[in-house]
């Protein structure tokens, strides 16, 4: 139970801590922002590969949690690139 | 109890390393100047975590083909997607990435649970994974105009039900416990309760609110992925997953400023059910203009504020906007971009379409800096745009959308609006701009409309 508290107070001060850093974010960069974020929630691919897969159901699950994680990696950075990099200063 | 089971201390420095820097790259993902870097950073924490996590996997073979398949597809629909399509493309990313911690949860409702607080855990985790998958697909659908199920329809209706009788079997199962399992596969409704709960969390929802879905579900794959990692017990989750959170409610909460509603009212109320005001039905008559008397009035002019919304994005005018924006420029007039925060389907979506048509970001201005200089615009040039440039919200108590911030376009000197006819907005409330004494509608297709007057320029 211990590691949960702390674990959990991990999670709330990094919540303060985002909140904190993107508060005052330029609506130019609203869309990669969210991009850039959704690329980052692919961390669950980390997750996907500690599973364990005693049984068939779970080898599967594991599977499609690794495809679908990666498929959020790859295309989330690879877009959020390509459209920062469409924006240019005069 | 060992710190952490499963995981090796190495792994885990490794992780708060990591974590260290998807924190340095959302931050500098927030400034212009850094942002190309943060998201580099955010993508070497990727990598590093992943590469660390590999060291002791179970089914090597198995994994490589997934993540084979994933970068090859995630790769193939990131480089062949058409800018105009980034909305829909974002909210089917984000839904993956849900799905991705609706198995998690799933996988690890079949290992051994150890005590209560983890089986609850893996109920939500399972719940937000699964809305923040089904949501983002009918956000998909709804965006690439796919899907077309009005508000009203009985369908909508059943899986608004759904979506409530979900919540509440949620709760139902976090409380159930070792001592109270029924005899039905009660996870496996779960599982299936989510999943059409999720449809019925998006899909009474309107076009124009979609920024803040598109928000609000990208902070729910982040909270999922928290969770998840409350779960396994592993710290670069619970941070990127916060992290995400985070980002995704403070774009849901501008979103739900800019249009002065509170998030609830966006989710489960609505334009519709605000009484349909009456006192709006203006009878004035609106002055139309044709290309050519356009043009002259904008060859005289000293400034010239550009506000664009969704129509612009449908009629794809972004490139003849800039090119007319250029033509203007070297004919001795200012050219500013006056961006609502909500103009469009996602956050910023207005900013994206114009960057990729050259448009540089430094000339494109916020509501709040442009309106105190209104006076001083000659010609305002309303491309697609409605409920964002309605002077109903300053100066009709009664409207439905009284008090939301506006670009005060109705103060410039002239103002033109390119519509294709006098249908209203999103919110559906008649636009009073368009009787206004400086006002000239210039009705037809925008990108034609401009390319018209470029043209003009041109000769």
């Amino acid at each position: 139970m211990e590691t949960y508290i702390l674990l959990g107070f991990v999670l709330i001060l990094s919540i303060y801590l985002g909140l904190e850093l993107i508060s005052k974010v330029p609506s130019t960069l609203h869309t990669p922002l969210m991009s850039g974020a959704n690329a980052i929630s692919g961390i669950a691919l980390v997750g996907a590969l500690s599973l364990g897969s005693d049984t068939q159901l779970q080898e599967i699950l594991a599977f499609l949690a690794v495809t679908f994680a990666s498929i959020n990696v790859f295309g989330g950075y690879l877009v959020t690139n390509r459209m920062l990099r469409m924006f240019k200063k005069k | 109890m060992s710190f952490i089971d499963n995981i090796s201390s190495f792994q885990n420095i490794i992780y708060i390393f990591s974590s260290i820097l998807f924190i340095s790259g959302i931050k500098m993902l927030g400034k212009e100047e850094t942002a190309v870097r943060g998201n580099f950073l955010s993508a070497l924490a990727m990598l590093i975590a992943v590469s660390v996590t590999l060291i002791n996997i179970f089914n090597p073979l198995l994994i490589i083909m997934g993540i084979s398949i994933g970068a090859v597809v995630g790769s193939l629909i990131a480089l062949k997607v058409k800018m105009t399509s980034i909305p829909e493309m974002v909210a089917l990313f984000n839904g993956f990435g849900g799905l991705a911690t609706f198995f998690i949860a799933w996988s690890e409702f079949n290992s051994s649970i150890d005590n209560s607080f983890q089986y609850i855990l893996i109920m939500l985790t399972v719940y937000i994974g699964g809305v923040t998958f089904s949501g983002s697909i009918v956000a998909y659908g709804k965006l690439s105009e796919r899907l077309k199920i009005a508000k009203t329809s009985i369908i909508t209706k059943l899986f608004t039900t759904i979506f409530y009788i979900s919540l509440v079997y949620l709760l139902y199962t976090a409380a159930l416990t070792e001592i109270f399992i029924p005899t039905f596969d009660f996870f496996t409704l779960l599982l299936v309760l989510a999943l059409l709960g999720g449809v019925g969390f998006v899909l009474p929802i309107g076009g124009g609110d979609m920024p803040v879905v598109i928000s609000l579900l990208n902070s729910f794959s982040g909270i999922a992925a928290a969770f998840a990692g409350l779960l396994l017990l592993n710290n670069v989750l619970i941070v990127a997953g916060s992290l995400v959170g985070a980002s995704g409610l403070i774009l849901t909460i501008i979103m739900a400023k800019a249009m002065n509603r509170s998030i609830g009212n966006i989710l489960f109320v609505g334009y519709a059910a605000s009484s349909p005001s009456s006192k709006s039905e203006e009878t004035g008559e609106v002055k139309p203009i044709n290309v050519s008397d356009a043009y002259l009035i904008l060859e005289n002019a000293n400034s010239v504020l550009v506000i664009p919304g969704y129509g612009m994005a449908v009629a794809q005018a972004q490139h003849v906007v800039r090119e007319l924006g250029e033509l203007l420029e070297s004919n001795g007039t200012e050219v500013k971009y006056g961006i609502h925060p909500v103009a469009g389907r996602m956050p910023g979506h207005m900013n994206v379409l114009l960057a990729e048509a050259n448009v540089p970001y430094d000339v494109l201005v916020e509501p709040e800096d442009v309106n105190p200089m209104m006076d001083t615009v000659d010609v305002a040039v309303v491309i697609g745009a409605n409920d964002v440039v309605n002077p109903s919200a300053t100066e009709e108590p009664g409207s439905p959308i009284y008090g939301m911030p506006i670009i005060e376009a109705h103060n410039a000197r002239t103002v033109f609006v390119l519509k294709r006819s006098m249908s209203s907005g999103f919110a559906g409330v008649q636009n009073p701009l368009f009787f206004k004494e400086n006002t000239r509608m210039l009705f037809g297709d925008a990108k034609d409309s401009i390319g018209g007057l470029v043209s003009e320029f041109k000769e």
